[in-house]
């Protein structure tokens, strides 16, 4: 057991799963020797090689291209982009291919192939660098959208996405990658795909979130508790397929939902978690969902990108108008 | 000279008659390979002939005819390994069956039914891709697996000259060069694409030299002649087996029909144009060459309509017959396991087509 960040979590699991699988191979901008832009590869070239850690040209739509003819060859491609604002390039290839070539060739041919980026602010980083577009792949049908919130689930998520038969999104909080370690077991235990969190139980309101914002969720529950007011904290971990059990169930105890995500509010993935609790547990609900989202904007650049990030206070103020709700 | 210009060669064997005028190839020397040859794109323009008649009757989607290119996908496909994968775009019909995809499967996809992808046959050749040249990177993909479990195998994709103005091909061809994959790129540059004519797709002379950008040697071959195609290709597929890594091959051909039966070319070009290309089309060619050398005579020739129209005749029956997918089939291939909330739509999806309200 060690203290690992973030980005050294994700490290430990491209390690363990290209020692255990030799068809799992890593390929992106800057992965070899370089170890990566945020160091989430440092290593492995030395270890593996470069046949199986593959520094490729600046072409973010063939690096998904060609993951999906290694998966369709019984590899298990791991694609770096470097950046979530690159990662719009790879979206033809993901909808048009990676996600249907199961389903157009009657599962003759498949694609267990993951498409890694770092994602979301809160990094003071140059413009197209702090996206969160993780609705816009939880929207394709055929794709899974993973999302972790700390070093144990980061490692144990990724493990899992790259044994996953079919293509995994798995964008890792950029804001997370060194803010705080936590203990990671290498022991090459996946975390199951398809199953919400709940990183704390709590009776009075039920705060959903995913990714960075997890860390204001619990903040919130923290200064919650001194009021007496006791937050549960589901982490969403994978937002497609989406468990809506977890949430649900959480709903009916407390009646009150608060989801809290960085992305733009319109469509946004708390869109769908408000809509399934709207259809399912409306007479649970004792006051109007909240939503704490980002504005319907660009991402501003970094000297105003604070007023754009959900805060504690925000969630706060939510948690309080609903409870204040009658 | 400018440095580093790389004059682009045009290969071609028999001319529009048939006459050689070019070097034959060693496999030329066997009369049944060549007769293998035109039985396939006889096939071809017969079962292409049935698909047209399908979809103006109601019978079959919106469909790709491959009239007068037919020699490109079969050259390719005949220089082949069975062990290689085809990457094809959609205008391939002919390389897909000579590589052991059945008449009723394409039919069947061509009709909207996607078993005719779940080939009996070539089981990891990919399936037709309509967003034009996003393909060209998975064929990347399939020889860097093959050069990665030091495979002898080689990816061969063929795409139109449209598809060589997308930048998934710039990146594609580029990515082959540096990784020095075992791959084949083949252009079918038939002149068009949907409306818009060659001459607005690219300023480049030809479409071969785009691959002296991208590391690569670059040839054009005439599309018309299956024998310069094939042979072409039996390079290009030896230099890619040895580790020597990839190719671009530019077939030269016209298309002689609409871009789909949903496209009416007489919009934009003149019948004239069209006729003018007529004379110089595949088929002609090699039955005009097999008969000079009095191999091929009237009487094979009726034998052999006569056995492709039956085959095409059979197939087609053997598809209008086949019931459409039940509708948990749209639910089963999503995922390798179904989600929860999926298998509910499913649910929900069978009841309704059970007539439930």
């Amino acid at each position: 057991m060690s203290e690992l960040s973030l980005v050294q979590a994700v490290n430990a699991a491209l390690k363990r799963a290209m020692s255990e699988d030799a068809s799992v191979v890593v390929l992106g901008e800057d992965v070899g020797i370089d170890g990566g832009v945020f160091r989430a590869t440092e290593g492995l070239f030395e270890v593996f090689g470069g046949e199986r850690v593959l520094d490729t040209p600046i072409a973010e739509a063939s690096i998904a291209g060609v993951s999906i003819g290694l998966a369709a060859q019984g590899f298990r491609p791991v694609a770096e982009i470097q950046f979530t604002g690159f990662a719009y390039a790879c979206i033809d290839q993901i909808i048009n291919h990676a996600s249907r070539l199961r389903t157009r060739t009657r599962g003759r041919l498949t694609c267990p192939m993951v498409l890694r980026s770092p994602a979301g602010g809160g990094i003071q980083a140059v413009e197209h660098h702090s996206e969160s577009p993780e609705a816009m792949f939880a929207h394709i049908p055929g794709v899974k959208v993973v999302m972790p919130s700390s070093p144990a689930r980061a490692y144990g998520l990724l493990l899992s996405a790259i044994r996953d038969p079919d293509p995994v999104v798995f964008l890792e909080p950029t804001r997370l990658y060194r803010a705080a370690r936590g203990e990671v077991v290498d022991d090459g235990a996946g975390i199951p795909l398809g199953r919400c969190i709940t990183l704390r139980p709590g009776r009075d309101v039920t705060i959903v979130s995913w990714g960075a914002m997890i860390k204001e969720a619990l903040d919130t529950a923290d200064q919650l508790a001194a009021n007496n007011i006791d937050a549960e904290v589901i982490d969403v971990a994978t937002l497609k397929p989406l468990d809506r059990v977890t949430i649900l169930d959480s709903v009916e105890r407390t009646g009150r939902l608060i989801i809290v995500h960085e992305a733009p509010m319109t469509c946004g993935f708390g869109a769908e978690i408000a809509a399934c609790v709207a259809g399912r547990a409306i007479t649970s609900l004792l006051a109007p969902v909240e939503r704490v989202t980002g504005y319907d904007t660009m991402m501003p650049y970094l000297r105003t990108e604070g007023h754009y990030m959900p805060s504690v206070g925000a969630i706060l103020t939510a948690v309080q108008r609903t409870m204040a709700y009658t | 000279m400018v440095a580093g210009y790389q004059r682009i060669p045009m290969n071609c064997v028999l001319d529009a008659e048939g006459k050689v005028i070019g070097k034959m190839p060693e496999f030329t020397r066997d009369p049944d390979e060549l007769v293998r040859l035109y039985r396939v794109l006889v096939l071809t323009r017969m079962f292409d002939t049935k698909a047209i008649a399908l979809q103006r009757t109601g019978r079959l989607g919106t469909y790709a005819s491959s009239l007068g290119q037919e020699a490109i996908s079969v050259g390719a496909a005949a220089a082949m390994q069975p062990s290689d994968v085809f990457v094809p775009s959609f205008r391939e019909h002919g390389g897909q069956l000579w590589r052991g995809v059945t008449l009723k499967e394409l039919f069947l996809y061509w009709g909207g039914d996607e078993r005719g992808n779940d080939f009996v046959g070539p089981r990891e050749d990919f399936p037709n891709c309509a967003p034009v040249g996003s393909h060209v990177p998975h064929a990347v993909g399939v020889a860097l697996a093959f050069r990665l479990r030091g495979e002898k195998r080689v990816s061969v994709c063929v795409f139109g000259d449209g598809a060589t103005s997308k930048g998934d091909f710039a990146e594609a061809l580029n990515m082959a060069g540096v990784w020095r994959v075992p791959a084949v790129f083949v252009v079918n540059n038939n002149g068009w694409a949907i409306s818009v004519p060659r001459s607005k797709q690219s300023a480049a002379k030809t479409l071969a030299q785009k691959a002296i950008a991208a590391g690569l040697p670059g040839e054009q071959v005439d599309g018309n002649d299956v024998i310069a195609i094939r042979e072409v290709m039996e390079r290009a597929l030896s230099r890619a087996r040895q580790g020597l890594g990839p190719s671009l091959i530019e077939a030269v051909t016209y298309r002689l029909c609409d871009h789909t039966t949903s496209d009416d070319a007489s919009r934009y070009r003149d019948d004239a144009e069209v006729s003018l290309h007529w004379p110089a089309e595949p088929l002609v060619r090699l039955r005009n060459f097999l008969a000079s050398t009095g191999y091929w005579d009237k009487q094979k020739e009726e034998v052999l309509l006569h056995e492709c129209s039956s085959k095409v005749e059979q197939a087609a029956q053997e598809y209008l017959a086949t019931a459409a997918q039940p509708v948990s089939s749209i639910f089963d291939y999503v995922y390798a396991e179904m989600p929860p909330e999926l298998a509910e739509q499913r649910a929900i999806a069978v009841a309704m087509a059970q007539g439930a309200p």
